[in-house]
């Protein structure tokens, strides 16, 4: 990744080069883009802000499974079942009578422990071995919700309680939004510090190259299993939000294709990338939407007819989840953030390409 | 004092065992081509099994006609495939071509569920004797008619290997992607044909699946089925694929007979296969007869 710098402006220490905002505009940047987010519950319609908690709450997720993959360099075909267990596990905890601000970090912590379980062949497999592995955790966590009925409640579902914190309930989506604002503000700054650290740095190195991470000291047991702790943890914490978003949790959702989902956010917003995560959240949450509105546009033409839109609906969005991922894959391996980065050269280099 | 419900179970987990081993064998070949793993093999049994059903029930062909039509699209299938998605990723890291045949799983599942709807289809009568006796049991004329199809395509990949150029050449390219290359062969052209195999050995299990249990989506399930199989048997061995199948689909009905039994749980023999899966990743990653090429780190 190349930052580009102006002329004459050179890094003399190490910290001024492991800063999160290399120049001024970037930092206003990023505290104009969270001021914007703290005035759109005030400005927004519903339909568009309960969009937006569901970006919030995913990305969370998504970061996660991006450590795990874009920086660690292992694979985990499982997500949505961390997810919902994460979902699950705060529902059961704030039920049990502990406050729900308490029980979403202690789903997040059990999640983790989970994780850390599916996580142990982990330390011992890499690549297709690992998704493999990652697979069965999807298929074995996904059955174990569906029978444990004093934890999910079964096919009936469960009862999660909505957040609250000093004598406020955050019930409806324009209070809700600034609990899921603060989560995620505190999940991406988590995640810039860990990349910073000797230990980010470590999962990085695990990803470029192990036998030579192995060789310089890093312990690749330790930091293979740590990657899938904290994929696990962020997945859960994600999932907690989204069920006291929703207020109930139901054992359908947490499928296969959801995981599949987790990934196509990451690979089309870019591995290894914080801003590439958010953006492609966005574009998975906004792609159905999007298909909606074209289908209401072609209503009634003669193609809807032909083709029968309105009842397959949802075959047209699968398609094109699989295709948006197949497409980033074969023409922007890099993802969206990587588009960013070009438009943004682009404007640093204006007039000149290079 | 042999129970009649085990029996038919143990037979069962033979007849749909071997359908596992075919089509881990199918998985197989792509992987020891071309390394690539395919998460959409399940879906090419779809896809194979809705032609023929379109070709048969819809455009009333006889099924003799209709199933060598349906062998020749998936052909073109396979090859399409593999020109247009995988070539391009060759040399991308792993998790690229994973999430590609992912995405193409995605697809065609869907794609499939748009054009048939999502209700099992019956394929129209194929036998004319529905079931034959044999020891006391009554078996069903296409189990045994589907065990005959495995065995057959069992010998035909056996033979193919050791005996005929292609399957030579597609060994050395397994062996050794460049050593092969230098001395001949047209390690594309294996690539394509190992896809077009896989296609049309998948999409023949397909067809006798969906003679057995009417054709719909659910018969993508082989597709992640296989992966036990063939992880048991060893990701690389073809004669592992076929064993790991075999005992993969005992062991499912096998539990399926102790929950209906003891335990009750409703979905034990669904889940019963990726324990197993756990538990083999964790001591013996390459499986029983694949070879010994996992890092231990």
């Amino acid at each position: 990744m190349t930052l580009l710098l102006p002329a004459g402006d050179y890094r003399t220490t190490y910290r001024a080069d492991t800063t999160i905002f290399p120049t001024r505009g970037s930092r206003l940047g990023v505290i104009v883009f969270i001021a914007v987010l703290a005035a759109a519950p005030a400005v927004l319609d519903k339909h568009l802000l309960s969009l937006l908690i569901q970006i919030g709450y995913l990305s969370i997720a998504a970061l996660g499974l991006n450590i795990l993959v874009g920086f660690t360099g292992q694979i985990s075909i499982g997500h949505a079942a961390f997810f919902g267990f994460g979902a699950f596990a705060s529902a059961y905890f704030a039920n049990a009578g502990i406050p729900v601000v308490l029980s979403i970090p202690l789903a997040g912590f059990a999640t983790t422990a989970v994780g850390m379980v599916f996580g142990l062949p982990a330390a011992r497999l890499k690549g297709l071995y690992l998704a493999i592995a990652t697979l069965a955790a999807q298929f074995i966590i996904e059955d174990f919700l569906n029978r444990a009925d004093w934890f999910t409640g079964g096919v009936a579902g469960t009862i999660a309680p909505p957040f609250s914190l000093l004598g406020m309930t955050f019930d409806t989506d324009e209070r809700y939004a600034y609990v899921v604002l603060v989560a995620v503000i505190l999940a991406f700054v988590l995640a810039a510090n860990l990349l910073r650290t000797r230990d980010g740095r470590a999962l990085v190195a695990v990803r470029d190259h192990y036998l030579s991470a192995e060789m310089m000291g890093i312990n690749l047991t330790k930091y293979r299993t740590l990657s899938f702790g904290i994929s696990a943890f962020y997945a859960g914490i994600g999932g907690a939000l989204y069920a006291h978003y929703l207020q109930f949790v139901s054992v359908e959702g947490f499928t296969l294709l959801f995981s599949i989902q987790f990934l196509g956010m990451i690979i089309i917003g870019g591995l290894g990338s914080l801003l590439g995560t958010l953006l492609g959240t966005a574009f998975m949450v906004l792609l159905p939407e999007v298909m909606q509105a074209f289908t209401d546009a072609l209503a009634g033409t003669p193609i809807d007819s032909a083709l029968g839109l309105r009842d397959s609906l949802a075959y047209l969005r699968e398609i094109t989840i699989g295709l948006a991922i197949i497409l980033f894959l074969v023409f922007e391996p890099d993802g969206l953030a990587h588009r960013w980065r070009q438009i943004k050269a682009y404007w640093k280099l204006f007039p000149f390409s290079h | 004092m042999p129970d009649a419900l085990l029996i038919q179970l143990i037979v069962n987990g033979i007849v749909i065992g071997a359908l596992y081993g075919v089509v881990g064998m199918a998985f197989v070949l792509i992987y020891k081509a071309s390394r690539v793993v395919n998460f959409a093999q399940g879906e090419f049994l779809l896809v194979g099994a809705w032609v023929c059903w379109w070709l048969v029930a819809k455009w009333q062909l006889p099924f003799v006609l209709g199933f060598p039509m349906t062998l020749a699209f998936m052909v073109a299938f396979g090859l399409l495939l593999q020109v247009v998605l995988l070539r391009p990723l060759i040399g991308e890291p792993i998790i690229s071509v994973i999430m590609v045949t992912i995405g193409l799983s995605i697809v065609i599942d869907a794609a499939m569920k748009w054009m048939f709807g999502v209700t099992a289809q019956p394929f129209p009568q194929v036998f004319a004797v529905p079931s034959i006796a044999f020891l006391g049991l009554r078996i069903q004329t296409v189990y045994v008619m589907s065990l005959g199809v495995c065995l057959v395509i069992m010998a035909g990949f056996a033979w193919f290997f050791k005996f005929s150029r292609y399957g030579l050449a597609m060994r050395a390219t397994a062996f050794d992607q460049q050593v092969a290359q230098s001395l001949g062969i047209s390690v594309r052209s294996v690539f394509a044909a190992s896809w077009a195999i896989s296609a049309v050995v998948s999409a023949v299990a397909g067809v006798v699946v969906g003679i057995v249990n009417g054709v719909s989506s659910a018969l993508s399930s082989f597709g992640i089925k296989v992966f036990p199989a063939v992880i048991l048997g060893g990701l690389d061995s073809v004669f592992g694929a076929v064993l790991g199948g075999v005992a993969i689909g005992l062991l499912e009905n096998l539990m399926h007979y102790v929950d209906s039994r003891w335990l009750h749980w409703g979905n034990l023999y669904h889940v019963a296969p990726f324990y197993v899966l756990v538990g083999i990743l964790m001591l013996r990653p390459y499986g029983f007869f694949g070879t010994r090429d996992i890092e231990r780190v």
